[in-house]
Parts: C-alpha cells; structure tokens; sequence
C-alpha cells in the first residue's frame, strides 16, 4: 500500500516536472511569426524617423532570426573550405550585413499587414509558416513562406523568407557564390565585397 | 509544310537546349532538387545585362514611373487586357499540357471577359465561378516535357532566359501566339501589327511600373544584382514548370540539414 503511494507521488512529480516544461514552454512557430510579424508592424507604423525604425527593426531581427545558420547556409560549399579565423571573420561580416540589408529592405514599408494562415512541421528541426502580406490600395496581395527553425522548439528562429516563391536565402546563396566564383575562389572577393556594402 | 519546319525547328533548338552546357545534368529533377543551370555565357550574358540596365534607366524605368501616375482604375483595366490576351498562349500550352480542365476554364475567362468584360477590360468571369489561373508558355510545356534548361541567356530587352524559353518564345514568332498571327502575320482590316506591338509594349512597362520598388530594393540591396536576377529568373520558372503551390517542392533542402547553430 505504501508502495504504491510512493509511486503515485512519484509519476506526479514526474509529470510536473517533464511534461509541462516540454508544452508550456515551446512556442508554436505559426504564433512566432505572427508575433515577430505585428511587432515590426508596428515599429513602421509608429511615428519614428527612418534611423530609429531601422535601429528597432535590426533589435527584432537580432532575436528572431538564425543569423549565423543564413550565413553558414549563404555560403553553400565554401564554408567547409574555410579556416577558424576566416569563419569567425565572415560570421561577424555577415550579421553586420544582414541587419543592413534587413532593414534597409523592410524601412520603405508604411504598415505592412502580415497574417499567418498556416504551419506545417517539416521535420524536429525546420517548420513552414504560410502567411500572407495583405493587398493595399497600391500592391496585390503577397504570399510569404517562412522556414522556421524549431531544433530548439522554446526558441524559434527564422533561416529564410520565400516570397511567392522566391527563397531569400537560396538568391543569396547563389550572389555570393557568383561573387566567390567570378574572383577564381577567393573568399577574400566576398570579404571585400562585405565590407563595402557594409561601410556605403 | 509550315508545320514540318516549325516541328523540326523546335525539335533542333530543344536538342540544344537540352545539350547545351548540361554534361547531361539539366534534366528537370525530382522535389527538392533545383535545377543546375550553367551560365555558360556569363562574359556575354553581363554585358547584356549592362546595356539592358542602361536601356532601363534612361527609357523603361521613367516610363514606368509616369505610368504610374495614371488612374488605378485604368492601369487595372489595362492589366485586365494584357491578362486577357495572355490566354491565347496559356490555353494551347495547358492543352500541350494535358490540362484539359484548365483549358475549358481559361478558354471560357476568354470568351466571357472579351465578350461581356469588354475586350478583357473587366473580368466577370471570376464572378462566375471561373477563377484566375496560372499563365503557361512555351517554355513551361518543353520544361514539362522534361526538356532540361540549357544554359542561362540574358537576351537584349526581353531580359533574362534560357535556351529552353527562348525556344519558347521562338514558337510564339512561328505559329505559336494567336495574337501575333492575326496582327503581324495575318494582317486583317480589324487588328494590324501596330496592335501587337503595342500590347508587347504596355505589357512591359506595366511589369515595371509594378516591380518599380522591388527592383529598386533589390538592387540597393545586393552586392551582385546579375547573380540576384539570374537567381531570381530560374527560381520562378522552376515554380511555374512544376506548378507547384508548395514551396518545399523547389526548394533543396540537405544544405539546410547540415546547418547547426544550436
């Protein structure tokens, strides 16, 4: 009889402290989006000047998106050709990069309206989101995938938008790779390219 | 006789295309495959692209711009049109296809939006129940054939290609474009070349006056807007040759598997 008290409490004190923390904490990657999506809604619609929305919009961007995985990714083969100091050199030229291409890309937007309709789970580490960009008076109706990575399912993170289609992080794979390729190979050409994008 | 040049005309630039650069690689490949396309003419395909930006910068992109300013209810109206006419291309290649379905829906937008819409103005025909379909080509019929690209071609004005759609667009000048047969070729009292040539026209510019900010975007944006383009180009034509409504279908994704951050 005692016993089996004891295993009672035991499957309860199992259950308390497994089987919540796995469902309370992981966040649904359809609800991140649409969460990530409203707050950058809202910075550009807020009445801030160009400068201040770009400085918020790089903040969401920090924390919502895989930025090391789309640069490793950008890089396609020759990231395995690459030495300890010229990976850390890249990972550092690429996030510097990412946020300045990001929010240049996203600062013209006025009160861009994003609605999530679905998600489907690739697999433990990638989920799609499918949402919509909605139609305003001056442009159709956009249709917006985003792979979300999930291997952490209490920290979501973005790898890559695919608008109508069109995957962001497989176009810049193939610009560095043209980059890298029309200079015989040599990384170095991207650096340099990096760094000019970057200080212009 | 016309039909037998036209078969072997098509027959020999596929075979090109389907040689062209390809070490037997070009096939149209299964889900989650993209397409290896070679840019074989990258030296030349460049200067191309050059001259098509400088074309683009000094008459297409301040058209565009002014087009712009005209009432939204006519560029729609005008868009309707150019959508409307598109259909007599779509309706053979979904035929070619093996969508007869689609074939009875577009031909029926046609009729009802050219009839009662007013010469595609407006489209009842969407109110009836016959909704909006994809565009189809040429190009997308060799490509669901499993004719492989061939190389990547930037063609003076018309832009980014390939060797299997500039075949494409080749049938349209052969026999291919109903539009083009009853105004250039056929040159009949109702329509006359003019008439082609300015719907060729409008098209493009609407195009433009339509992605002004994107390409703007892109451009500002990228350290190679050649490589972003050319990307860009076979992306979409990979999608609407599979026509396919699931992004993973065209998307591979064992570089992603080996990616770990955390």
């Amino acid at each position: 009889m005692k016993l089996r008290k004891y295993f009672i409490k035991f499957s309860l004190i199992l259950f308390l402290l497994f089987l919540p923390s796995e469902k309370s904490f992981s966040i649904e990657p359809g609800k991140f989006i649409q969460s990530i999506a409203d707050e950058a809604s809202k910075v550009l619609v807020e009445n801030f000047s160009k400068e201040e929305k770009i400085e918020k919009l790089k903040a969401i961007a920090l924390k919502s998106v895989d930025i090391k995985g789309v640069g490793l990714y950008s890089l396609g083969s020759h990231r395995k050709s690459l030495s300890d100091s010229q990976k850390e050199q890249y990972n550092e030229l690429f996030k510097k990069y990412f946020l300045k291409s990001f929010s240049s890309r996203l600062s013209d937007y006025t009160n861009p309206k994003i609605n999530v309709i679905s998600s489907e789970k690739l697999n433990d580490k990638y989920s799609i989101v499918s949402s919509v960009l909605v139609a305003t008076e001056k442009n159709p109706e956009v249709k917006i995938n985003w792979r979300v990575y999930t291997k952490d399912p209490t920290n979501p993170l973005i790898r890559d938008l695919i608008i109508e289609g069109l995957s962001l992080a497989r176009t810049q794979k193939e610009e560095f790779n043209s980059v890298i390729q029309s200079n015989d190979g040599n990384i170095n050409a991207l650096f340099t390219n990096l760094t000019e994008f970057i200080n212009k | 006789m016309r039909k037998i040049i036209l078969i072997f005309f098509l027959s020999v630039l596929c075979s090109v295309s389907a040689n062209a650069g390809s070490d037997g690689e070009n096939s149209l490949k299964a889900k989650n495959q993209p397409e290896e396309v070679k840019d074989c003419f990258e030296k030349v395909n460049r200067g191309v692209f050059a001259f098509n930006q400088a074309l683009d910068t000094a008459i297409f992109e301040p058209v565009a711009k002014g087009y712009r300013y005209i009432p939204s209810p006519i560029r729609t109206g005008t868009s309707n049109v150019l959508t409307n006419l598109s259909n007599l291309i779509t309706v053979p290649n979904n035929l070619l296809q093996g969508d007869i379905k689609t074939a009875g829906i577009n031909t029926a937008r046609f009729v009802v939006n050219t009839t009662v819409g007013i010469l595609g103005i407006f489209d009842p025909a969407n109110a009836l129940g016959l909704e909006k379909k994809e565009k189809e080509d040429y190009g997308q019929t060799l490509g669901r054939w499993g004719m492989g690209p061939g190389c990547y071609l930037v063609l003076p004005i018309l832009g980014p290609s390939t060797v299997r759609d500039t075949a494409g667009t080749v049938a349209n000048f052969v026999g291919g474009d109903p539009w083009f047969n009853v105004t250039v070729r056929n040159d009949t009292n109702y329509v006359n070349e003019s008439d082609y040539y300015t719907t060729r026209i409008t098209g493009g510019v609407d195009f433009r006056a339509k992605n002004i900010d994107s390409f703007d975007n892109l451009e500002k944006n990228s350290i190679d807007f050649y490589a972003s383009i050319r990307s860009l180009y076979l992306q979409d034509r990979q999608q609407k040759i599979l026509n396919s409504e699931k992004v993973t279908d065209t998307m591979d994704d064992s570089d992603w598997e080996e990616i770990e951050t955390n």
